[in-house]
Formats: C-alpha cells, sequence, structure tokens
C-alpha cells in the first residue's frame, strides 16, 4: 500500500523545513549561492517583490525555463509562485515537478473571488495570511504550509511583525476561551468550527507557520523567531542586499540561535559595512500598492 | 530515571522526535550547543536539509564532539537528512558527512517531492505489525559495508540500516503516532550502557 500525495506528506516537507530560511533567487546562480549559504529551499521567480513593484504590470507564473533550470542547479527544494486562484499555472508548476507551490499575492490575482483548490494536487501549497482566520480558510482549501504575509518587497518588517502577531494572539485567544465560545468565533473569523476547535486544543496550528515579507536583517529573522514564526522566507533582502552571500549566511546563522543574542550579534558583525536593501515606509503606500491585502 | 536523548536543533523537525522520544518513555532535550551535548544519553538527528545542517555543524563547532562522542559508543540515530549527514558518503556528490556509519546514501533518490509517499513496511526488528512509514524527497542506502545491518527496503533498497550504535531511516517515525523505532532506539541506549558496563569490569 503506497500513497502519494497525502496532507502526512504535504505537510511534511514543510516541517523538515523548520529553524530554516528560504531564499527568493531569480537565477540558477543565485539559487546557488542561497544553497552554499545554507537555504532550506529557493523560491524560483523571474523578478523579486522589490522589483515587481518597482516596474509594476501584471506579475505572473515564471518562465518554465528558468524554474527548471533552478531545479537542475541546487539539491535543495525549489518552490514556485502562482497567481491566486490559477489552478491552470498550478497545474502546469506540478506537472514539472515543483517540490511546493506559492499562491502568492505577490503576482497579479488571477481571481478576485476564490483561491485554488489545493486539496486537487498531489503538490504542496504554501499560503500567505495576515490573521488566523485567512490562514485557517487557507488551510481548509488545502494550503499544507502557512507564511504570514508582511509586505514583500517593502523591506519593512512591521507588515511582519503586524501578522505574526495577529496569528499567534488569535491563537492564544482560543486556547483560553470557553468551549461554548468557540462556535462564534469561528462564525465571527470566517473560518470551519473544527479547525477553530483543535487550534484551541492544540495550541498551535495544523501546519507551519512561516514568516515572509519585510526580512531584511539577522536582527529581523532573530525578531520573527522570537514571536513564534517556526521559520523565515526572504525576498528582496537578500539579493537586493549589496553582499548577498554575507547576508544569506548570516540570516541564516541568525535565523537557527534567534534566541542567543551573540550569536545574532555574530551574525551581524559578519556583514562588517554592507548595507541592506533600501527600504519603504509602508505607511505612504497608496492602498493600490499593497500587495498584502490581494486574497482573503 | 529515563534516559535524556538529544535532537539536533539547529535546524529541521525537532520538536515532532521530541514528542515521539518521550512518549516511547524518555526524556528530550533540543540540542544546539556543546553544553547540551554533554548532557545527553544518545542523539537524534531530524529530518531537514543536510546541506544546511553540515554547513551550521562546522559553523557551529558540533561536528567534531559528535564524532567523537559517537565513537566512544553514544548512540545516534539519523533520519532522513539525519542519515545523509551521519553516512560515510553521499553518491554523485562530494558533500561532507559525519563518517559515522558504513554506507553510501544516494539523496532524493525516491525522487522529487510528487514521489514522497506513506507506505506500509514490515520491518522484522520491529515485529510482525506493519510499520507506517513516511518517505519525503527521501534517500536510499545504495552501498552497506560489512558490519551494517539491513534492517529494512523498500523496492530493492535499502531504507533501514544499523551498525552497533548508530540507526539510519530513510523515512519519518517522527511524523506517525507508531513509536516503535523511537523505542527500537532507546534499546540501543541500554546495549550501549551494557558494553560500557562490560568494558569497565574488564578493566
Amino acid at each position: 500500500m503506497e500513497e502519494k500525495g497525502t496532507l502526512t506528506v504535504k505537510r511534511g516537507l514543510a516541517q523538515m523545513l523548520k529553524g530554516g530560511v528560504i531564499m527568493d533567487v531569480v537565477t540558477p546562480e543565485q539559487a546557488v549561492i542561497a544553497q552554499e549559504a545554507g537555504a532550506v529551499a529557493v523560491m524560483a521567480l523571474e523578478r523579486i517583490p522589490a522589483e515587481i513593484r518597482a516596474q509594476g504590470g501584471v506579475a505572473r507564473m515564471s518562465s518554465l525555463e528558468l524554474i527548471q533550470g533552478i531545479m537542475d542547479a541546487v539539491t535543495i527544494p525549489v518552490m514556485a509562485k502562482v497567481r491566486i486562484g490559477h489552478f491552470a499555472e498550478a497545474q502546469v508548476l506540478q506537472s514539472i515537478g515543483v517540490d511546493y507551490i506559492d499562491e502568492s499575492e505577490v503576482l497579479t490575482p488571477a481571481d478576485d473571488l476564490y483561491h485554488v483548490d489545493k486539496h486537487a494536487f498531489t503538490t504542496p501549497f504554501v499560503c500567505g495570511a495576515r490573521d488566523l482566520g485567512e490562514a485557517l480558510r487557507r488551510i481548509t482549501e488545502g494550503a499544507a504550509m502557512i507564511r504570514s504575509k508582511g509586505e514583500a518587497g517593502s523591506g519593512n518588517i512591521v507588515e511582519a511583525v503586524r501578522h505574526i502577531r495577529a496569528i499567534k494572539d488569535a491563537i492564544s485567544t482560543l486556547t483560553s476561551i470557553p468551549k461554548e465560545e468557540l462556535v462564534a468565533r469561528a462564525r465571527d473569523i470566517g473560518a470551519s468550527y473544527e479547525l477553530v476547535r483543535d487550534v484551541a486544543e492544540t495550541g498551535k496550528l495544523p501546519v507551519v507557520l512561516f514568516c515572509a515579507g519585510g526580512v531584511s536583517t539577522p536582527a529581523d529573522a532573530a525578531l520573527m523567531m522570537q514571536l513564534g514564526a517556526e521559520g523565515i522566507f526572504v525576498g528582496s533582502g537578500i539579493f537586493k542586499s549589496n553582499d548577498p552571500k554575507k547576508f544569506a549566511r548570516a540570516i541564516v546563522d541568525a535565523t537557527t540561535h534567534y534566541n542567543d543574542p551573540k550569536i545574532v550579534a555574530d551574525a551581524c558583525r559578519s556583514l562588517g559595512t554592507a548595507d541592506a536593501m533600501p527600504g519603504i515606509d509602508v505607511r505612504k503606500l497608496a492602498e493600490s500598492e499593497l500587495l498584502s491585502t490581494r486574497g482573503n | 530515571m529515563p534516559y535524556l536523548v538529544g535532537v539536533l536543533a539547529l535546524q529541521g523537525d525537532v520538536v515532532e522526535h521530541a514528542a515521539a522520544l518521550e512518549r516511547a518513555g524518555a526524556r528530550a532535550i533540543a540540542v544546539k550547543t556543546l553544553a547540551d551535548l554533554d548532557r545527553v544519553d544518545a542523539l537524534v538527528i531530524p529530518g531537514g536539509e543536510s546541506t544546511t545542517v553540515v554547513r551550521l555543524l562546522d559553523r557551529f563547532g558540533l561536528a567534531a564532539p559528535i564524532k567523537s562522542r559517537v565513537r566512544a559508543g553514544m548512540p545516534l540515530w539519523g533520519t532522513c537528512m539525519g542519515m545523509i549527514v551521519a553516512a560515510h558518503d553521499v553518491a554523485g556528490m562530494d558533500q561532507p558527512t559525519l563518517d559515522l556509519i558504513d554506507i553510501t546514501v544516494r539523496r532524493n533518490a525516491f525522487g522529487r517531492q510528487n514521489e514522497s509517499a506513506e507506505i506500509e513496511m514490515v520491518i522484522p526488528v520491529l515485529g510482525p505489525d506493519p510499520f507506517p512509514a513516511i518517505f519525503i524527497r527521501a534517500p536510499w542506502i545504495e552501498r552497506v559495508g560489512p558490519s551494517v545491518e539491513l534492517l529494512a527496503e523498500r523496492d530493492g533498497h535499502g531504507v533501514m540500516v544499523r551498525q552497533g550504535n548508530v540507526l539510519g531511516t530513510s523515512f519519518h517515525p517522527e511524523l506517525t503516532r507508531d513509536h516503535r523505532v523511537h523505542a527500537y532506539f532507546l534499546s540501543m541506549i541500554d546495549d550501549a550502557k551494557q558494553d560500557v558496563g562490560k568494558a569497565s569490569s574488564a578493566a
């Protein structure tokens, strides 16, 4: 009896990535740098979020040639993004064998009402969330991993902090309220009662929770891990810095030893005078420029 | 006093192993530093990414101390990534390893994530009931040295091995509720303690 694509193996790969850093890369060479620096996986894409933000236009699934080139270049898992709701892009990525599909607000949404039915796929999905209700809706749809959304390509950690805190605080509330309140709470946050009850019992999501969107320094990574993220996605933060190798290694070290300030300090020191990516004040972005509000 | 088992916590599914070890009757701690390593009776290297963990073992000075403890008799169990890290070598790659068990492993040998699978397998050392083996981008064992026992195979490829105080599995018992492999590993600590007892009474 052999079963593929079960919830256990889909969620299981994310469990193997815990405590690690997943890095955005746009070339096979960057993927090799990421792997050598200790990345647990790479996200293959044509433009990193900071560039998508700057250049505008419709952002779609990356070219298959690029994704395949990255899959051939490294031995670690390779993830790739599809537009929210674009199940045909997801079918294509599954057919070429990517290890994880990110149904991502960083790309231009294809469907403004519905997300992909992720149970229909063998390849696991990761989805973004700003709060517990959004996370549980994605899990109901079949997401095998959740990442806080943050504000991708901003180089600003404030939204990531807001989203991780919102998720963790809501979980903590569920564990402390009387059982009879759970049905109403599930209705209020727009999530299934069964999942809300499970979270109330276990005190955690049933899938791994990473942080994404705005991590650009070793201290940012340590902050997010201490706030309860189980691992880190770094998008623009590494290859938009002026010394990607150093930044990649330093963020990996700080993620592993997030609770040891001396090691995080060593990681910061290892950067010398290298500069982090320039950031932007998220409050100055127009509503239409925000990526995190896409999908709900 | 139950055994204190460490789970190497540089990266990977650490809490799953710790919970399974506790269900099997041990106490478990995460091992991130030399001070943690010094406390434990045995060590598990969990599932994760081998390229990441090999770099971090070296970066934080844990590779040599783990090697010397295991060579002095401390039981070690590597699951998936952990088995790759403990192996003699990795087929087709010059990836560094700890060289603590005389096997050659091939990474991702059963395929990428779409080939990851749950399989019910009869593993004789665990008894007659099939074990729910979970393979995730799993390696297989391509060569087994003369003093290594092959404990389980899948489609003709080795997936569970033991050489004295070192155990390796391609699959992830920590993701199941069946803790027979964890109990088997704890019995290896009994064996190791008896060996130490014999050695000291002989001396």
